[in-house]
């Protein structure tokens, strides 16, 4: 994945713009002198780089599942199964173990998952690009879109 | 279930990530999620239950969003200023919505979803001759103007960089509010909506108003997905692929949006939209 900024812009600080998707919140203490950053350049980063792992997983995942069940070229009773009720994990200590088991199926949720995962990943980002941009009002807008989507998540984690 | 339709794993796996690539193509171009193809796909034709139709159906939105607006958020397309500032109010619609959605019966939504699919249509082609006209100067507006919405981008089409001044910001919000509440019943974007309000009531541009839409369509439908999850709605074998496929597309999408013309632009989603509607409606009336 290239971090070089096109031509056509300002060079991102190199300090910030090394990890865009590991370290997502720039905090304007540490780095006062990183205005203006290229916002654009970070979040675009920040998805594509989410999206190409989540991808990686999800493929991972499918092709276990085939290596380890060859009659699901064959056997169409099978899919009625797979696409049951309740045939898969959907909590996430049930993911995690099956990632740990190995299981094609969980693979595939863990990807999934982190798909999920990219656009909350880019609200926290943003808001840590307007911090650093000493834009309060986007600061306070962005705040509370994240604050609705934690909100979101939990309701899910209660249901 | 998938029991009338005699295929294997493989077969369906293969169909669906085929569907997939070709929902995430056209979905990066119009803003809107491969959901409107997805879900007729999956249950008329595969005949899978709504409820995995419909999960598989957010991370759709979710991959054609984030694969998409990789491309439109470097090329200065979408405006991100513009969607934060809508993204409150479409991710408290998606939770209203997704709230809302276990008390809905399955064929009231699909009326409700054709519908809103009608509408949005009929609303967008109105405009349809002032696209690659140069654009009139909307009203000043001072909130607008306070929240620094107004952007340019450059138009690979008419190689010319197109400037435009965003105005009705509120008007927006009220309209993304019902944007996402749709969204979370449906398990669309609602691009379908998103488009349509950001186009006639904010006066973006079409190309801002799709880039935009699928750059936030993303957030709305993670908003929802996390309870999706954990009601055991998305599927691993069914949004897998979907997930692959739709990512692939939207990859291949975004490098066209800006050479498109602006008026085929929202030819096409007219058509989209009147197709989905047709079905939809057809499906909610004879159950």
């Amino acid at each position: 994945m290239s971090l070089q900024a096109p031509e056509s812009r300002p060079p991102p600080d190199t300090t910030t713009a090394v990890h865009p998707v590991v370290h997502p919140v720039v905090h304007p203490a540490v780095h006062p002198e990183t205005i203006p950053l290229t916002p654009e350049l970070l979040i675009s980063q920040l998805l594509r780089g989410g999206v190409l792992l989540s991808m990686s997983l999800v493929t991972c995942g499918m092709v276990m599942t085939f290596f380890r069940h060859p009659d699901y070229f064959s056997s169409p009773d099978a899919l009625q199964r797979l696409t049951s009720p309740d045939s898969a994990p959907h909590r996430l200590p049930d993911v995690f173990e099956g990632v740990m088991a190995v299981r094609g199926q969980s693979f595939v949720m863990a990807g999934l998952l982190v798909m999920i995962t990219v656009p909350v990943l880019r609200v926290a980002l943003s808001l840590g690009i307007f911090r650093a941009q000493r834009d309060r009002t986007f600061a306070a807008i962005t705040t509370g879109v994240l604050a609705l989507l934690l909100l979101a998540f939990l309701l899910g984690g209660v249901e | 279930m998938a029991a009338a339709l005699d295929a294997t794993p493989f077969n369906f796996v293969a169909i669906v990530m085929l569907v997939s690539m070709g929902a995430g193509l056209l979905g990066s171009l119009l803003g809107l999620g491969g959901g409107l193809i997805l879900i007729p796909v999956l249950t008329l034709v595969l005949k899978v239950d709504i409820r995995y139709a419909v999960g598989a159906s957010i991370v759709s939105v979710i991959a054609t969003s984030s694969g998409a607006a990789a491309a439109y958020v470097r090329d200065g397309l979408a405006n991100l200023r513009v969607a934060m500032f809508l993204e409150l109010a479409t991710v408290a619609g998606a939770l209203t919505g997704a709230m809302l959605a276990g008390m809905v019966s399955g064929r009231a939504l699909y009326l409700l979803f054709g519908a809103v699919m009608a509408y949005s249509a009929l609303a967008m082609l109105r405009k349809l001759r002032d696209d690659d006209a140069p654009r009139e100067e909307p009203p000043p507006d001072a909130l607008a103007d306070r929240l620094a919405l107004h952007g340019s981008y450059y138009d690979a089409s008419t190689e010319r960089e197109v400037t435009y001044r965003v105005h009705r910001p509120l008007a927006g919000l009220g309209l993304m509010y019902v944007a996402g509440t749709v969204s979370g019943l449906l398990g669309i974007g609602s691009g379908a909506l998103k488009v349509p309000a950001m186009d006639l009531a904010m006066g973006l541009p079409i190309k801002v108003s799709t880039a935009t839409s699928n750059f936030m369509i993303g957030v709305t439908a993670a908003a929802s997905a996390g309870i999706y999850f954990a009601r055991g709605d998305i599927d691993p074998f069914i949004a897998g692929p979907v997930c692959v496929g739709v990512t692939l597309g939207a990859f291949a999408g975004s490098r066209y949006l800006t050479k498109l013309k602006s008026g085929s632009l929202r030819m096409l989603f007219v058509a989209v939209l009147l197709w989905v509607s047709f079905e939809m409606l057809s499906k909610g009336v004879h159950g």
